[in-house]
């Protein structure tokens, strides 16, 4: 038995016999990934909501008297961390890779249950952690998303008694989870795929999840040496990262330590992370075109091979982050060249996205409407990239909102639409229902139009020079009316788009008990997830027999195919195929 | 190559069940899915130890010190007892080796006195690095005298942390087998633990020569 793995041994499932076995501590990798999906959302709308307190702040300076300049670097800092960490790749690996590993490559589940379930209570209790340094004296830190010390742990920080602390203790402990759910990932990937599901048959999903699971196991182990160092500094006094300094008129016990090393630590973390997001957002997407054109991935292979490339890569660009932080000018050289060679296999990547478009059946339907949206926002979002991936670009407009405005159209808002798309693609399988089209549709446009509105103006304004992370910009010659004005209309846009979110919210609630009964295949989609023979897949996924894959994941509008998809594991007819690619 | 051949896999051409990969893909799954766990595991791992060894090194190299500071370096105590804990976890990482041979064999007397030994060997190392810890502090080289006993003390503690998880399974492999488990049911569990033993060793081993030659 060449297969035989620990997914094909229904008697490794642990059968759930009571409530809390089912639903509470279950083993079972649908229900941890809907567990991940509700926390990191649940924490995901906390850091809107910060979001637009802050754009409150800066569209009207004062209006609400409780946002003080301590409170503003707080949100800013929590509203940074949860959304990169605590959403995005909790939502992406935790909720999407959990759900779809297995289904996709036709495993019951994941390969080790029980670190699964643990994964995700360790996550919950990292998010708890976090969530307490909001209650905490003297509250959640205000050093930044980026925690750079030495003021992080300094005196006059916002946060500086327990807001720290706690931050690195939940920044530490999901590493822990993380490192859980990744081994389960990637080992389930490379053992547990169903007969016939070769590397090269696995949807991009599945590859953009693996990739990206990669990345999270070799960059986290950075960003967990890093939190372990700093917290060694700020409650034992140890000296890894704090220099010699005098605070608040005081020589502290500090001495000869590097703010740089932590820079670095942070940094080859912190750039992968972007690619953790990136990656299996880049597979869900191509899924979505792909099935929504009712046409075959353009390139698949070279999709595949873009995204390992791009994962690889990730990893030698951490430092055009720190371009204004000093180093030797050949070291800017180099992280300039490697940052810029990204861009090949990205473009690789875009440009197969648009031909599987081309002359495809298309359906624009909502999900096919946020993938397409995505291609618009990630293509804006590179490009501000190139720019700032060049020295002497980068110098002039680091610190300022044009930095604010690529970032959060590459890797705020990209990766959002697609959570979206992938939400809305895969609801009926995950619920069984239907949700309802109409909100659908006014969900995406509104959020569409919203965050160009909100993020292109920031280009301009950091254009002028405003500067990121600053309460109140003042009354300055260098700033024109024109950047209040604009600030004041980014706010409004980010208000409508916050608000827009409770449609979605209300769309999927009501639609989980009030939708229509959705069909099991609705898009009639080729892989195997959607081939279970029950929808909710039930536990197990497969009843008694493992599905075998006799294709790859994208026959669609094959000549001479009865319908329009030939699901994965339908045999061949023997009929020869001449399929363009 | 196989891997090679499977990235290169044209898979729109050939619908059938495996065309291509069939022979190879029995291969790469003749590993238990606990045994691929452990190795991604050990990447883990090492990236996390290199990155400590990395900032260690550039710690040392003078990269806090750009800024006029002095250096921050003094003279460190380094306890003879680090000498027979060292010399301790290799015993450990033997008699693991002797258990597995043992499991393979199935010679339960035998195993059963590897597992013990082993075990027993890795809690007489923590408990040596614990006196070390206390050594040290005792000699004005506690964990913020120095810099080289704060990389020190950071670095043991992730490492014991380390072995304490593989003494958890450990301790489940050793109750099965004293409890009356055939040699067979544990085997795959003492041969992962003995591949585990072997890592710390020689993490123990870099990244104390690294200490040592600095």
């Amino acid at each position: 038995m060449a297969y035989s793995t620990v997914a094909d041994d229904t008697r490794a499932l642990h059968h759930p016999k009571t409530w809390v076995g089912k639903y509470v501590w279950s083993q079972d990798h649908k229900v941890i990934a809907l567990q991940y999906s509700v926390t990191a959302i649940a924490v995901g709308v906390v850091a809107l909501v910060l979001s637009d307190l802050m754009r409150l702040q800066l569209g009207f300076p004062g209006a609400l008297k409780f946002i003080t300049p301590s409170a503003y670097l707080q949100f800013m800092t929590m509203h940074g961390m949860i959304m990169v960490v605590y959403l995005l790749t909790a939502l992406l690996l935790g909720g999407f890779g959990n759900y779809m590993i297995p289904l996709m490559i036709g495993a019951r589940d994941m390969v080790f249950p029980f670190v699964n379930m643990l994964s995700f209570w360790v996550y919950l209790l990292a998010v708890l952690v976090l969530m307490a340094s909001m209650f905490a004296p003297g509250g959640p830190t205000g050093a930044g998303w980026t925690l750079y010390p030495p003021q992080a742990i300094l005196e006059g920080t916002p946060g500086r008694p327990w807001g720290i602390i706690l931050m690195l203790a939940s920044l530490a402990i999901f590493v822990v989870a993380f490192t859980m759910g990744g081994l389960n990932y990637v080992t389930t990937v490379l053992q547990a795929r169903a007969r016939g599901m070769t590397l090269m048959r696995m949807p991009c999903t599945v590859w953009g999840i693996f990739v990206a699971a990669i990345l999270g196991l070799l960059a986290f182990p950075a960003l967990f040496v890093a939190a372990v160092m700093m917290m060694l500094d700020r409650v034992i006094g140890t000296s890894f990262f704090m220099p010699s300094l005098v605070s608040m008129g005081q020589q502290t016990n500090y001495n000869g330590g590097s703010p740089l090393l932590f820079q670095h630590l942070f940094w080859f973390f912190g750039h992968p992370e972007v690619y953790i997001v990136a990656l299996p957002a880049f597979g869900i997407v191509s899924d979505l075109i792909s099935v929504h054109a009712r046409k075959n991935l353009f390139g698949y292979r070279m999709m595949v091979w873009a995204i390992v490339i791009i994962g690889a890569l990730s990893m030698f660009v951490w430092a055009h982050h720190m371009y204004v932080s000093g180093m030797n000018p050949y070291f800017g050289f180099f992280f300039a060249t490697s940052t810029l060679i990204i861009a090949v296999p990205t473009a690789i990547k875009v440009y197969n996205w648009l031909l599987t478009l081309w002359r495809g059946d298309i359906h624009l339907r909502v999900p096919m409407l946020f993938a397409i949206g995505f291609i618009f926002t990630f293509i804006h979002g590179g490009l501000s990239g190139l720019f700032l991936g060049n020295v002497s670009v980068d110098v002039p407009l680091s610190d300022t909102f044009f930095v604010v405005g690529h970032f959060h159209m590459v890797m705020g808002v990209s990766p959002v639409l697609v959570i979206f798309g992938g939400i809305y693609h895969w609801y009926p399988k995950i619920t069984g229902r239907m949700w309802n089209a109409t909100l659908g549709y006014i969900h995406f446009w509104v959020t569409f139009l919203g965050v160009y509105a909100i993020f292109l103006p920031m280009h301009y304004l950091g254009f002028l020079g405003v500067p990121r992370r600053y309460y109140a910009l003042g009354e300055t010659t260098f700033i024109p009316h024109s950047a209040h004005l604009a600030n004041e209309a980014i706010t409004i846009a980010a208000l409508i788009v916050g608000v827009a979110q409770l449609l979605f919210f209300y769309n999927m609630i009501w639609s989980f008990f009030r939708g229509p009964q959705a069909d099991p295949n609705p898009w009639g989609a080729a892989t195997l997830e959607w081939q279970t023979p029950q929808t909710p897949p039930a536990h197990g996924n497969w009843g008694p027999t493992l599905p075998v894959v006799y294709r790859w994941a994208y026959d669609y509008s094959v000549p001479g195919a009865p319908e329009d998809f030939i699901p994965q594991n339908v045999p061949p007819d023997g009929a020869s195929r001449h399929h363009v690619t | 190559m196989g891997l090679l051949r499977r990235l290169t896999e044209k898979p729109w051409l050939t619908p059938g069940l495996d065309p291509l990969t069939e022979p190879g893909a029995g291969g790469a799954r003749s590993l238990s899915a606990a045994a691929v766990g452990l190795r991604v595991y050990f990447g883990v791992a090492s990236v996390m130890f290199m990155l400590i060894a990395a900032v260690f090194i550039m710690r040392m190299g003078g990269h806090g010190i750009s800024t006029g500071q002095q250096p921050d370096w003094k003279p460190m105590f380094w306890p003879p007892l680090l000498w027979v804990n060292t010399g301790v976890l290799l015993l450990s990482s033997a008699a693991w080796e002797w258990a597995r041979a043992a499991a393979h064999g199935g010679r339960l007397e035998r195993l059963r006195t590897g597992l013990v030994a082993g075990g027993a060997l890795a809690l007489a190392f923590l408990v040596g690095q614990l006196i070390v810890w206390r050594q040290l502090e005792d000699a004005g080289c506690g964990i913020t005298a120095t810099t080289m006993s704060a990389f020190f003390y950071l670095i043991t503690a992730l490492h014991g942390l380390h072995l304490l998880g593989g003494l958890t399974v450990w301790g489940r492999t050793t109750a099965k087998v004293l409890g009356g488990g055939e040699a067979v049911e544990v085997r795959q569990s003492v041969d992962l633990c003995t591949n585990y033993w072997h890592f710390l060793l020689l993490v123990w081993i870099v990244m104390f020569g690294l200490l040592l030659s600095t």
